[in-house]
């Protein structure tokens, strides 16, 4: 084991040489996908697109696998839910033949309609073509082809548990119950963990045939028990693929991190600064550190305001797996900077001095070029921000 | 028949009208599907309930589900409604 964590270590130096020279933030956006690329250094920013303008664009993702080929969850407000592909880094696309559908519901049963992709997520390492998609309402699709046709993952959408694990839909996000945070273990591509929104974090060890709530330690506060089995808000879920055993996740009640054998969820987010609290959407990890994560707080206070918590934006870095954390501001607006930063919005490149970029609901892309510690505004004026990752293409 | 199509859906059929066989709305659908691939999916759910945004008329009168007849001389009127923002 010890072996393979230098090697990919040694992988991942490696990729951090060439990271700053093709990187590409990949933007997704409520009105369409928007391209923000890297001159020499990161030092200045050429924006293109819009690419599918009018779709909402809630995930784009390149496969990290041959550095070539995009894949876009798209939905516009009157056509429903689709898939595009790219396999020319985004000069052309083609729409999947059969996208992510639940089955047939058979008379007199509820019948269940995707009304989004929201997440995207390539598979193992080991398996070249394989794509795994989230929805809302929750759903777990499959691609074995690039892409091109989508199959549920029965496994999970026709769990006889499935209905109780994801509620009514009443304890729904205002934009719909979501399945997200598709991770796989670079160990075993069986091994994968899913977070929904609602419903918790779930964990499969055979390539999703079955599934078992991971919730153990982490807080629900909006139902009776605040320590349930299963009924949590997971914002965005990691796995860290040098430390697969670890995990990060911002919740709705905080943020954790899960020590496998531990097997609890502790609530790393106690250490953040009380008068900003723990509650925010994304979580990013250092592509090199796993004890290195960024989190972007919001105000989760009497009305959930979701913005920043006074109108003064700022992510908080932990060098420390949790136990501390400081607040990155420098660059950002010192006062009247109500931002609001999606789950799929923020991301870090793997350069040597990594680059963190968000991107916000009023259509700003921010970044630093040094982890966080000073930020500059890269693109403003696009549509409501819903995706930023980082891509370095082939 | 003829089938007029909304702009959301030209980027399937490269034409506002286009020409279509079948004794129903379901039927008419799956014909334009064979020839502009993907778009009864933008039309219909995967529980063949007619998208929330759309409307289909049948010679003027509103089709509320794919079992609509239609006959060969209607004209389909496929509508993406007011919506959005």
């Amino acid at each position: 084991m010890a072996k393979t964590t230098r090697k990919r270590r040694g992988a991942a130096k490696r990729r951090s040489r060439t990271a700053a020279r093709s990187l590409t933030l990949l933007i997704g956006t409520r009105k369409g996908v928007f391209f923000l690329r890297a001159g020499p250094g990161r030092r200045s920013w050429r924006l293109t697109g819009p690419e599918f303008l009018g779709h909402t664009a809630h995930h784009v993702v390149l496969d990290p696998r041959d550095r070539r080929t995009l894949i876009c969850a798209a939905r516009t407000g009157h056509l429903g839910p689709t898939v595009f592909r790219s396999s020319d880094r985004g000069r052309t696309w083609k729409e999947a033949s059969r996208p992510p559908a639940f089955a047939k519901a058979p008379d007199g049963e509820m019948a269940r309609a995707v009304d989004h992709v929201f997440w995207l997520a390539p598979g193992h390492a080991s398996e070249p073509h394989v794509w795994y998609a989230g929805t809302s309402p929750q759903g777990l699709f499959r691609s074995n082809d690039g892409g091109a046709t989508w199959d549920g993952v029965a496994g999970f959408n026709t769990h006889p548990k499935r209905p109780a694990w994801c509620g009514d839909g009443q304890a729904a996000p205002p934009d719909g119950a979501t399945l997200h945070s598709i991770c796989i273990d670079p160990r075993d591509p069986k091994h994968l963990y899913i977070g929904m929104s609602s419903g918790g974090t779930f964990e499969s060890t055979d390539g999703g045939a079955d599934w078992k709530p991971l919730n153990a330690g982490c807080r629900a506060d909006f139902l009776p028990d605040p320590f349930p089995e299963f009924g949590h808000d997971v914002h965005c879920m990691r796995l860290h693929p040098l430390a697969p055993d670890r995990l990060y996740q911002q919740n709705h009640c905080g943020i954790y991190r899960m020590d496998r054998a531990a097997a609890r969820w502790e609530r790393i987010g106690d250490n953040m600064p009380k008068k900003v609290g723990d509650i925010g959407f994304p979580m990013v990890l250092h592509p090199r550190d796993p004890d290195t994560v960024w989190v972007f707080p919001m105000d989760g206070s009497t009305v959930w305001p979701r913005v920043s918590p006074d109108g003064k934006p700022a992510a908080y870095v932990s060098r420390n797996g949790g136990r501390s954390w400081r607040r990155l501001d420098r660059g950002l607006p010192r006062a009247q900077g109500w931002f609001t930063v999606k789950r799929q919005a923020m991301c870090a490149d793997r350069a040597e001095s990594v680059g963190v970029y968000f991107g916000t609901t009023g259509g700003e892309v921010w970044g630093s070029v040094k982890e966080g510690e000073r930020w500059v505004c890269l693109a403003r004026y696009l549509p409501e921000v819903y995706s930023v990752e980082a891509a370095e293409f082939a | 028949m003829q089938v007029v199509i909304p702009t959301q859906l030209r980027d399937y059929t490269r034409a506002s009208q286009v020409e279509a066989r079948g004794a129903s709305v379901e039927e008419v659908l799956r014909d334009l599907d064979r020839r502009f691939p993907g778009i009864r999916f933008r039309i219909v759910d995967e529980q063949d309930r007619i998208r929330p945004h759309l409307r289909i008329f049948v010679d003027g009168a509103q089709a509320p589900t794919l079992k609509t007849r239609v006959r060969p001389d209607d004209l389909v009127l496929i509508f993406g409604a007011l919506s959005g923002g």
